[in-house]
């Protein structure tokens, strides 16, 4: 089999078996209400983790690039309360300028 | 399930885009066109299908692919526990139903809110799926005629898209201080570890807002 199959079966599995161990062996029980308290801030937690990775991230170092561009085009959209197809579109088009002309 | 997929909309273009550059960017790294889509239908999560495809294609050998990609994943093992509570039925369908959660899916149907809808994340997911591995397999076939996805600015997309799920999770005062602190945890890290592991450990901001409480 060749390295491109195995990873691929290899992270297929083993996403699967992630993403089941909520939903799978979690689910039905009564939570501690201090325990959803909690629950509830892994959210903000990790899409904060999440627009730092996808912003600045560049491998092992944080780089100031063309993302930083539509990150803001984005945030821009968000605050005029656009709809999210605009938020992406601003995004996308900010980033590809800015990578058009630098 | 028919809110979810109406939900889901805003999202295809972006999501049929993104999956049509990771099908690029596999065959560029020798993957068959098969395996490329077999990847989107199975592990269906973007950031880590581009980590693995991309440190294969670079030479980093198997085990630091699946590792990299694994370490991404690992967040749905909190994700997952946030909303485990909205599943039912048996076994098989919980494990069926759950591959259908993923980053977009989760936040747009309430995921870490106590308005969490799980039939919405299956319409949203569905979608979603579908637009995926639809993106996957035209990138794949067509592969080599598109040169360089990034000039298309998806990367930053991504990023403004990843903003504003953040933002309408900010309902409280300690929302949005484990959000800085995951942010600040996940800049800090990223130098220091692989990728990844910052996403993961910014799960440990939850501790700030529980000490805030």
């Amino acid at each position: 089999m060749s390295a491109a199959w195995v990873t691929v079966l290899a992270v297929g599995a083993g996403t699967v078996v992630l993403k089941s161990v909520g939903p799978v062996g979690v689910a039905n029980k009564e939570l501690h209400p201090r325990a959803a308290e909690l629950l509830s801030m892994v959210g903000p937690a990790i899409l904060a983790a999440l627009v730092v990775a996808e912003t600045f991230a560049h491998g092992r170092s944080l780089v100031v690039d063309a993302r930083l561009a539509g990150v803001a085009a984005g945030a821009a959209a968000i605050a005029l309360r656009a709809p999210l197809w605009v938020v992406i579109v601003a995004g996308a088009a900010a980033t590809a300028a800015v990578r058009l002309v630098s | 399930m028919r809110k979810g997929l109406r939900l889901a909309v805003p999202l295809l273009p972006a999501i049929l885009a993104l999956g049509a550059s990771v099908g690029v960017l596999a065959r560029a790294s020798h993957f068959s066109a098969t395996a490329a889509i077999v990847m989107s239908a199975t592990t269906f999560a973007g950031s880590s299908q581009v980590a693995a495809i991309s440190l294969l294609g670079a030479g980093g050998g198997v085990a630091a692919a699946v590792v990299a990609a694994l370490l991404l994943n690992a967040r749905y093992v909190p994700i997952g526990i946030t909303v485990a509570r909205s599943f039912r039925g048996r076994i098989w369908q919980r494990l069926a139903e759950a591959q259908l959660v993923v980053d977009e899916s989760w936040a747009l149907a309430g995921g870490g809110t106590a308005r969490f809808d799980r039939r919405v994340m299956l319409g949203i997911g569905s979608g979603l799926w579908v637009a995926w591995v639809g993106g996957t397999a035209v990138g794949a076939l067509l592969g080599g005629v598109v040169s360089d996805p990034s000039a298309f600015g998806l990367d930053g997309a991504f990023a403004a898209l990843f903003l504003a799920l953040l933002v309408a999770q900010l309902g409280d005062r300690r929302a949005v201080a484990a959000a800085l602190t995951g942010a600040a945890i996940a800049a800090a890290l990223t130098p220091l570890t692989p990728p990844g592991v910052p996403i993961i450990a910014a799960t440990a901001a939850v501790v700030v807002g529980w000490r805030r409480a």
